[in-house]
């Protein structure tokens, strides 16, 4: 098997749905494309995790441009995990309101160009190839966020190309240095074992301002504090599975490309590296904890709640002890699924109550009882409540941090993260049980959806089901496998 | 290859790489959008040109390989994807207000192209003896005065071409220190660019169909305010 045939079935899904079939297949084509990738991700995860290589059945040419190892492997399965569920989340989601059939082709091919765009990432070895797969992911995703075509969805994905692509163009500069100052020290492939092979002779400023710039440009479209204006707009205005694929994965896997630069950073002297992400973590998490007291929109919440948990996974890569390494990797897999999850609870309530805002939303408990307690798990698992995935992550982190005598670092992420679980709770409590202020009036969608007893559609409580598995077991114990695979992937953030 | 030759080949690329800086200070300023998109045309005829100058003088096929690709993508497909996908009004608005007056920016501008050669220097000379020449300073000056420009106009097309001008700047200190980058990943990028025109085309043309401007920038009704209904119905 080739490691490349994970990229063909997404590419293929985006040509068939032009094919003139009923409407009804159309979803179907990405479902089954995202299941084959999951099956091709898992083969190679468990692979990687049983200390094997997928990479040696192809021809050593390649070597230059496709590699996998275990911190690719994650990134991987955790991109056809949540592509899988968002994808049988929008079977359902995307026949609301029964859009023409041309435009739900158009969303159907975007989607698997996108999670195409995003499973190249980590197959690519070569940084520039990376990092044109990298702009792809905007590319492929603009059309995602603005589908709704109302002015708020046209106005984010107005900022996320333009800051995105700002912030691309400045990688680019980063990573064209960084080539230089791989020449400049004696050469070698230009991929991130060659880099990582390279690194001591390499010239330390040149080095320095390349991980400086790459750190700034590719952090925008994490969405590190102070870059990140543009996410909460983005990631709450798209249809909610692209919503969970943008907050899910599409951040993490970003954040992956800067997390590849730290092996190479600790060999040049004076870099800090490491200070960079806790100092730019730390921002993060506490600016998101703040800002997620106030938002007014729901889904906004949750958008916060993703530029809080790439902090904390900076930070723990900042704290730079193994523990730590591997809480980080914990964290990115249950801020996926995670997250996922929540994305879909708040597109079932949307769908419910056909609005977006805190304050219009209040006894949620009686009139949709099934979004309400999606929304709630939801807002526990993300705001790290135990037995739930991010809690045993979190706990990891912090751990972590103080067994490395960190204490300030480690107090702080402490107090950011309550701060945020209070932030979330406190408005999706509101929004179940509180009781409706007489002074805001219903819109009229809710009246008249109200009144027609409306039920979500079966895919989507399918995908919400599917979705809180993985959140479930994760809270509870990491099974043998997922060890194996996250410990190499930690192993492959130091030299 | 004489030292009079390399002294003129290196005389011409400093001429070049000049009258690069000037476009980049004139798409800040600019106000008609059309000047703009020539002006940027200008920029990567002279990107090419200098590519075209340092693949004469260090006798490298890439680089007249980035040569033939900007002169082909650039010039000419990059108007004509404008045309296929954007509204026509872009080409016609001329911006009268900026977010910032027209020598309060350019004087922004010149401080971050001071900036850039301080920066740029020290940086090429660390990567070794052959990078030295205007490239990189000029280079990052470009990058830095595209970002600018990002920030301080309004209007789709300034903003476009804010974008790909970033490119162009990292793209003229990529071809002096990044000589050896395979052709194939020089022609993705050239790719990418094109996408990049036309996806801003296509979400140009929806927003100016459905919210009747191409002055993306002033967009600005998502933000943390609190909901206007509710919170002047919550004072009594």
């Amino acid at each position: 098997m080739s490691v490349i045939a994970i990229l063909f079935p997404p590419l293929a899904a985006a040509a068939l749905v032009w094919l003139p079939f009923r409407r009804g297949w159309v979803p179907a084509v990405t479902v089954l494309s995202c299941l084959i990738v999951l099956g091709l991700a898992a083969r190679i995860s468990w692979r990687i995790a049983a200390g094997g290589s997928v990479t040696d059945t192809l021809d050593p040419a390649w070597s230059n441009w496709i590699a996998v190892d275990g911190l690719s492997a994650l990134i991987l399965l955790l991109i056809a995990l949540v592509g899988t569920t968002a994808a049988i989340y929008s079977v359902g989601y995307m026949a609301h309101g029964n859009p023409r059939p041309r435009r739900l082709r158009l969303y159907h091919a975007s989607y698997n160009l996108f999670v195409f765009s995003m499973l190249a990432i980590p197959l690519a070895a070569e940084p520039t190839v990376v990092w044109i797969v990298v702009e792809l992911t905007t590319l492929c995703s603009a059309l995602l966020v603005s589908f709704e075509n109302t002015r708020e969805a046209l106005e984010a994905a107005w900022k996320y190309v333009v800051l995105s692509l700002m912030g691309a163009g400045i990688a680019l500069f980063g990573f064209l240095v960084l080539f230089a100052s791989l020449h400049a020290g004696g050469g070698g492939a230009y991929t991130w074992t060659g880099l990582v092979a390279a690194a001591p002779g390499m010239p330390a400023l040149p080095t320095q301002v390349a991980f400086l710039l790459i750190l700034i440009g590719l952090g925008t479209k994490v969405g590190l504090v102070p870059m990140h204006t543009w996410l909460p707009d983005a990631h709450s205005q798209a249809p909610s599975p692209v919503c969970a694929l943008l907050s899910g994965i599409e951040t993490t896997s970003i954040l992956y490309v800067i997390l590849r630069l730290f092996p190479v950073m600790q060999a040049v002297p004076g870099a800090h590296a490491n200070t960079w992400a806790l100092v730019l973590g730390l921002i993060s998490v506490g600016t998101a904890a703040f800002l997620l007291l106030q938002v007014t929109d729901y889904k906004r919440l949750f958008a916060f709640s993703t530029v809080e948990h790439m902090g904390i996974i900076l930070t723990a890569i900042g704290l730079g002890a193994s523990a730590a390494d591997y809480g980080a990797m914990q964290q990115i897999v249950s801020h996926s699924v995670t997250k996922s999850f929540c994305f879909f609870a708040a597109g079932a309530t949307l769908l419910t109550v056909g609005t977006r805002e805190i304050a219009a939303v209040r006894e949620l408990i009686g009139r949709a009882p099934a979004a309400s307690a999606a929304l709630l798990f939801g807002g526990l698992a993300i705001a790290g409540a135990p037995p739930l995935a991010v809690f045993l992550s979190e706990f990891a982190i912090l751990k972590a941090g103080l067994a490395q005598g960190r204490y300030i670092a480690t107090g702080l992420l402490a107090l950011f993260i309550v701060i945020a679980f209070f932030g979330v709770m406190g408005h999706l409590n509101r929004m179940v049980f509180g009781a409706p202020a007489n002074a805001a009036p219903e819109p009229d969608g809710a009246d008249l959806r109200e009144a027609q007893g409306y039920r979500l559609p079966f895919t989507c409580k399918l995908a919400l089901i599917l979705a809180a598995v993985p959140v479930l077991v994760l809270g509870v114990y990491v099974p043998e496998p997922l060890h194996e695979l996250l410990q190499h992937a930690a192993a492959a953030l130091t030299r | 290859m004489s030292d009079a030759t390399r002294q003129l080949i290196e005389n011409l690329n400093a001429l070049a790489t000049g009258l690069f800086l000037l476009t980049a200070f004139g798409i800040v300023a600019m106000r008609q959008a059309r000047g703009c998109l020539h002006l940027f045309i200008a920029q990567s005829l002279l990107l090419a040109a200098s590519a075209a100058l340092l693949g004469l003088r260090f006798d490298s096929g890439h680089l007249y390989g980035v040569a033939l690709v900007n002169l082909v993508s650039k010039p000419i497909i990059v108007p004509w994807l404008l045309r296929r996908t954007a509204p026509a009004e872009i080409y016609t608005r001329r911006e009268i207000d900026q977010a910032l007056n027209i020598p309060t920016a350019l004087t922004i501008a010149l401080a971050l192209a001071i900036g850039a050669y301080f920066l740029g220097v020290p940086l090429a000379n660390a990567l070794g003896p052959e990078h030295e020449g205007p490239n990189v300073p000029i280079g990052i000056a470009g990058l830095a005065l595209g970002a600018f420009t990002l920030t301080v106009r309004r209007e789709a097309m300034p903003l476009l071409i804010g974008l790909l001008a970033m490119e162009n700047g990292a793209f003229l200190a990529g071809i002096s220190i990044a000589r050896e980058l395979p052709v194939l990943v020089e022609l993705a990028i050239a790719t990418d660019g094109l996408i990049i025109v036309f996806i801003v085309g296509v979400l140009v043309r929806a927003v100016e169909q459905r919210i009747g401007t191409t002055a993306v920038g002033e967009l600005a009704s998502l933000r943390e305010a609190p909901a206007k209904r509710g919170a002047q119905e919550a004072m009594p």
